[in-house]
């Protein structure tokens, strides 16, 4: 009779669990409000994009910043978001169930994503793309020396087709030695177990930093992918969809206007018309995306940041400039020669 | 003289137990300085690698992630306070019942006294003592109650108690909707060693039923329900548990209607369940298989009808005899849950490698991978060992 | 008379049994069906198709040991590449399993109290950490501090050592070969014809003896011989050459293999080991007391008195260990072995079919293990027929 009343009380409890959605708002914006939470889809374990950070408890990165500053836009408050961390097998599965608002967790965009699962891509957050990275001793200087090499790889959605793809195009042969855990692949490359090591670039920067002497290795210069990376939110909701983009565009355009976090409140003031539309001074951007102030990009860029700040607070530790050495790369704004490039707000 | 010359030759004690128990033939010795070298060769490097070179920060710096992961810091109080009232029980249950479970108790205020001993902050160090003060204190008045009349009535009320524990801890960290001040914590943000825990209390709990019923059927004279058990306990038995938490996490929602919603760790929960249920109705049916046919007769002769029998009978001498079997099941279980990694749940494994994942703590995993390999360490085998203990308790497998 | 003796149909035990027996098959329909239908009705709402259509296409990717592979085969020959590799480990993992549980479960019954408490603290520790975490520390504390590969240990006959596994000549086949095959077929014949014949006559002349070593020498005679016989030796040594990178041809362990093997093996043993313990305790002591009277000597006694006894004990438990080793050899993902688990993760990384394969994947495993229960359920009544 216990059991049967044990089993009864822990059917019971676990009710409240199951919560069944009814009566809410159909469209995304009224259902987040609705609410009082964003849930993000996020990365639990890549270095600089998402992670787990000791001094605020929670969740931090790259991936991480641009669901606050949509939670800010929504609710002028960055820790409005509940994270969800998603493996890469379910992000897609669990964004098209409704379990997340938005995936914002270091996805590239492709013709298949965009298209087949019937998915929208906000603008690119950051360029990614797979690269090697060797030992400076080594005889390889090109992809085309690493015929007949172990390369060791995480296993990750194009990763390993990529590095197939590479070897059929220039015809050489690759043994590929596949992990699921970064740290277990970092140390095969870093005992000498494989020849190379092949991951996103911003990957390979981190990974190299934890090698034991980082100085004896090197990163080829030859990409062999384009992955561009971005926010991704469901078919069929198109005020969300753009509510997210021009979240994105708003860090992108402060930071070419020169508008950071610690200059919000006196650009307020600013004679630039551009900066008045941005900062909801002049015009109601905000009422248009359905948001409850015009000063929402304002509050980002006050509470989260610009793109620049965003950046530097979470890439630059994997040792990875935007600019160097006066060369840019791709994630250096537009007017530096990178393809960082603002949408305006008119 | 014969005994003058036997206390000369007198060995001392240790040597004596040297000869005898480690060289006491050339065989013997032969293991034995073998087994030597491969002690040193083993544990030598290890060890200087732990004292010497590891670089430890990385485990208190983020030492409350590991234990709860994002649990809101405000909110803590009430994991405090589920390991206070589990602790009152276990207390009092060990004054009340004695043994094993004093025992028990000693342990854990032991390890709670080291635990404040090491550089927390005042608060921590004062609660963790406080637990300590407060198992010792409620083994005394369980041991009070034992001796004065209330003794059965304490003792059926303490049952009761325990049965409701699981709802009480889960209803004090999960929260009650609605409630100011147990306003709900989403299992998203549960994480660490205490998902872990979580994960297999709830496991093994609601796993209970669902392998008891599956042993009955399996034992059932119905051909249709005892095939349909032996399906289901061999298929699920067949598969990696890996698998099934993957479908859970990723089909459960496919499988439910359109808006139900259910929750990233309750999926997890649910594939535990069904994957645990299987192997406790093979330990059940163990159980079940040994209850002496002259027991079922007897109630027969009494009048009870099968399901009687069943309730008050066969299942009550079933389930005690494989009680230890079951804590050998909740072992693997605590040890399984590091598992959940692919419903990308943030238990005390998974959470190791979300904090690996910082820039500043990028190269500290074999600190990381080691703590963590010890916490479990330390978990499992207190269990088995107070599994060992409980199967000599109750004479299990003696005749 | 007959009314009153017959039982009402809503009380007779046949009936209520049959009709339990529908309402429960009805209660599982029933079940089946809502979920078949939500599941429908979700697929159709979340874009999610369901096809195996998609293992034909190629599957570019590399697989870095098994059978050959081009990253230009198709996903379903790629996922056989998997399931190769996961026999190879889980087949070799049970044998040597059961040999390594074996002795230390003797070991934990030995006099010397070093070996018994070694023993002990291998079993407790050993089972109290997750498998894991035990794999990642093979690999990467033992296997990956091996010399690298251009310093290889060297060994006679071109064995090397080295991080990337151990390397050995492979046998080659040369043109006369086939002929030597011929004439191994011939001594298989030869060597059973033997062996009938011997048991016939120990038969004849009630005596006991060994009529499997006769059977075994005389195919072993034949074999040398005709190796010798034939103007050209039939198989060759390929030793192993030092490319670019690494060691090309001959035959190659690779440290994931071995690792994994080693992990698993090491896992498994500790919880065979425990069966064995008790399987040996069970032994009544008046079988070994007996076994000491006829004066046999302690091995003896272990083969012939208490080993087989002990077997019966201890086949239902190991059979469960050797499920949970082919099961727990899916851990390979952890330390880059390409097992079935670690390529179907893969195939569903590129594809995006994640519920097509995962079925896959248990389909496969649950083929393992009922193949292994099978065989150890068959196992096990012939040790059992053999006792009277």
């Amino acid at each position: 009779m216990r059991k049967i009343l044990a089993v009864g009380l822990v059917v019971a409890l676990l009710l409240p669990l199951l919560t069944i959605g009814q009566g809410q708002p159909t469209d995304t914006l009224g259902r987040v409000k609705a609410r009082g939470n964003l849930i993000c889809g996020v990365n639990n374990g890549v270095p600089g994009f998402g992670f787990l950070d000791e001094r605020t408890g929670t969740f931090s990165g790259f991936d991480v910043d641009y669901c606050k500053t949509l939670a800010t836009a929504i609710f002028n408050d960055p820790a409005k978001v509940t994270y969800r961390p998603l493996t890469a097998a379910a992000r897609f599965t669990a964004l098209a169930a409704g379990e997340v608002d938005v995936l914002i967790r270091n996805t590239t965009r492709t013709f298949s994503r965009d298209v087949e699962l019937k998915l929208n891509f906000a603008p690119v957050t950051f360029y990614d793309g797979q690269g090697f990275m060797v030992r400076k001793t080594s005889r390889i200087n090109t992809l085309r020396d690493l015929n007949g090499a172990t390369v060791c790889v995480l296993q990750g959605t194009t990763t390993e087709q990529n590095l197939a793809d590479m070897a059929r195009r220039l015809g050489i042969t690759i043994r590929p030695l596949v992990f699921t855990d970064v740290s277990a692949r970092d140390k095969a490359y870093d005992e000498g177990r494989c020849d190379a090591m092949t991951a996103d670039a911003s990957g390979l920067a981190g990974a190299r930093v934890k090698l034991s002497k980082p100085d004896d290795h090197k990163i080829l210069a030859e990409l062999i992918s384009k992955e561009p990376l971005a926010p991704v939110v469901r078919h069929g909701d198109d005020a969300w969809y753009d509510l997210v983009t021009w979240t994105v565009y708003c860090t992108i355009e402060a930071e070419e206007l020169g508008v950071n976090s610690k200059n919000v409140t006196a650009q307020r003031g600013s004679a630039d018309p551009n900066v008045r539309r941005l900062l909801g001074v002049e015009g109601d951007f905000g009422k248009k995306l359905g948001l409850d102030s015009n000063d929402w990009c304002g509050n980002i860029i006050a509470k989260v940041g610009n793109y620049g700040e965003i950046y530097e607070r979470n890439i630059k530790p994997l040792a990875l400039e935007r600019v160097v050495d006066g060369k840019p790369s791709p994630n250096a704004l537009w007017t530096d020669g990178g393809l960082i490039y603002g949408i305006p707000f008119r | 003289m014969i005994g003058q010359k036997r206390v000369a030759v007198e060995v001392p004690p240790t040597l004596r137990w040297l000869k005898e128990n480690l060289f006491s033939t050339w065989y013997n010795t032969l293991l034995t300085l073998l087994c030597l070298w491969g002690l040193y060769a083993a544990l030598g490097s290890l060890l200087t690698w732990i004292f010497a070179k590891a670089d430890w920060s990385v485990i208190p710096a983020n030492l409350k992630l590991l234990l709860v992961g994002t649990y809101p810091a405000e909110m803590l109080w009430r994991i405090w306070m589920a390991l206070y009232l589990v602790v009152c029980f276990l207390g009092m249950s060990a004054g009340l019942w004695g043994s094993l479970l004093r025992d028990t108790v000693v342990v854990l205020s032991s390890a709670f006294l080291f635990l404040a001993l090491l550089p927390f902050g005042v608060n921590e160090r004062l609660l963790l003592s406080g637990l300590a003060l407060l198992s010792w204190g409620m083994m005394g008045s369980g041991w009070l109650l034992r001796r004065s009349s209330l003794r059965r009535w304490g003792a059926r009320i303490l049952l009761g108690l325990w049965v409701l524990s699981p709802v009480l801890v889960v209803a004090l960290i999960g929260g009650v909707p609605g409630n100011a001040w147990l306003a709900p914590v989403s299992t998203a943000q549960w994480g660490g060693l205490m998902l872990t825990f979580m994960l297999a209390i709830v496991g093994i709990f609601a796993s209970f039923p669902l392998g008891i019923l599956l042993a009955l059927g399996r034992r059932s004279e119905l051909p249709v329900v005892r095939w349909l058990s032996i399906l289901y306990i061999e298929i699920i038995r067949g598969v990696p548990l890996v698998t099934l938490i993957f479908m859970a996490s990723v089909m459960l929602p496919l499988f439910l209607p359109g808006d139900t919603r259910v929750d990233q760790a309750v999926r997890a929960m649910t594939a535990f369940t069904l994957f645990t249920a299987a192997y406790i109705a093979e330990n059940v049916r163990g159980g079940l298989q040994n209850i002496p046919r002259g027991q079922y007769e007897a109630a027969q002769a009494v009048g009870l009808s099968s399901f009687l029998t069943t309730v008050f009978i066969v299942l009550p001498q079933a389930l005690r005899a494989v009680i230890p079997a079951n804590v050998g099941q909740f072992i693997s279980l605590f040890k399984d849950t590091s598992l959940v990694f692919v419903a990308a749940l943030l238990d005390l494994f998974n959470i190791g490698r979300s904090i690996l994942a910082n820039p500043n703590w990028l190269a500290h995993d074999s600190e990381m991978l080691l703590f963590i390999a010890f916490v479990y360490w330390i978990f499992t085998y207190f269990m088995s060992h107070l599994s060992q203990r409980l199967e000599r308790t109750l004479g299990v497998g003696e005749r | 008379m007959t009314r009153a003796a017959r039982i009402p149909f809503w009380r007779d035990i046949r009936v209520l049994r049959i009709s339990a027996q529908i309402a429960f098959v009805l209660l599982v329909v029933l079940l089946g069906n809502w979920l078949y239908s939500n599941l429908q009705t979700n697929l159709r709402a979340t874009n999610i198709s369901f096809s195996y259509d998609f293992l034909q296409q190629p599957a570019s990717m590399g697989i870095s040991e098994g059978l050959p592979f081009q990253p230009t085969d198709s996903y379903q020959y790629a996922f056989w590449v998997g399931v190769f590799n996961t026999l190879r480990v889980v087949f070799l993992g049970m044998v040597l399993a059961t040999l390594l549980g074996l002795v230390i479960g003797v070991a934990r019954l030995s006099s010397n109290w070093l070996v018994r408490t070694l023993s002990g603290i291998y079993i407790e520790t050993l089972r109290n950490t997750p498998l894991v975490v035990q794999l990642v520390f093979w690999y990467t504390a033992v296997f990956l501090k091996l010399p690298r590969v251009d310093e290889s240990l060297q060994f006679p006959g071109s064995i090397y050592l080295s991080q990337r596994g151990l390397v050995m000549p492979q046998p080659q086949p040369t043109e006369s070969f086939a002929l030597w095959g011929l004439t191994l077929l011939l001594g298989c014949v030869l060597a059973v014809g033997v062996y009938i014949a011997r048991r016939i006559y120990l038969e004849r002349v009630q005596r006991p003896g060994t009529p499997w070593l006769w059977g075994l020498s005389t195919f072993l005679f034949i074999a040398t011989g005709s190796w010798f016989l034939l103007p050209q030796s039939p198989l060759t040594w390929e030793p192993p050459v030092m490319g670019i990178f690494n060691f090309e041809g001959g035959m190659q362990f690779t440290p994931e293999f071995t690792a994994l093997l080693l992990g698993l093996v090491i896992y498994t043993a500790a919880f065979i080991a425990e069966i064995v313990r008790a399987g040996i305790l069970a032994v009544s002591k008046g079988q070994k007391e007996a076994a000491r009277a006829l004066g046999l000597t302690n091995l003896q006694m272990m083969r012939l008195i208490v080993l087989p006894q002990a077997l019966r004990v201890m086949i239902p438990p190991t059979t469960s260990q050797y499920l949970n080793l082919a099961k727990n050899s899916s851990l390979a993902v952890a330390i880059g072995y390409p097992d079935l688990f670690n390529v179907a993760n893969t195939i569903i990384n590129q594809s995006g079919r994640a519920i097509e394969v995962i079925l896959m994947i248990m389909g496969s495993y649950l083929t393992i293990s009922l193949l292994t229960s099978l065989f150890m359920n068959w196992y096990n009544r012939r040790v059992r027929l053999v006792e009277r």
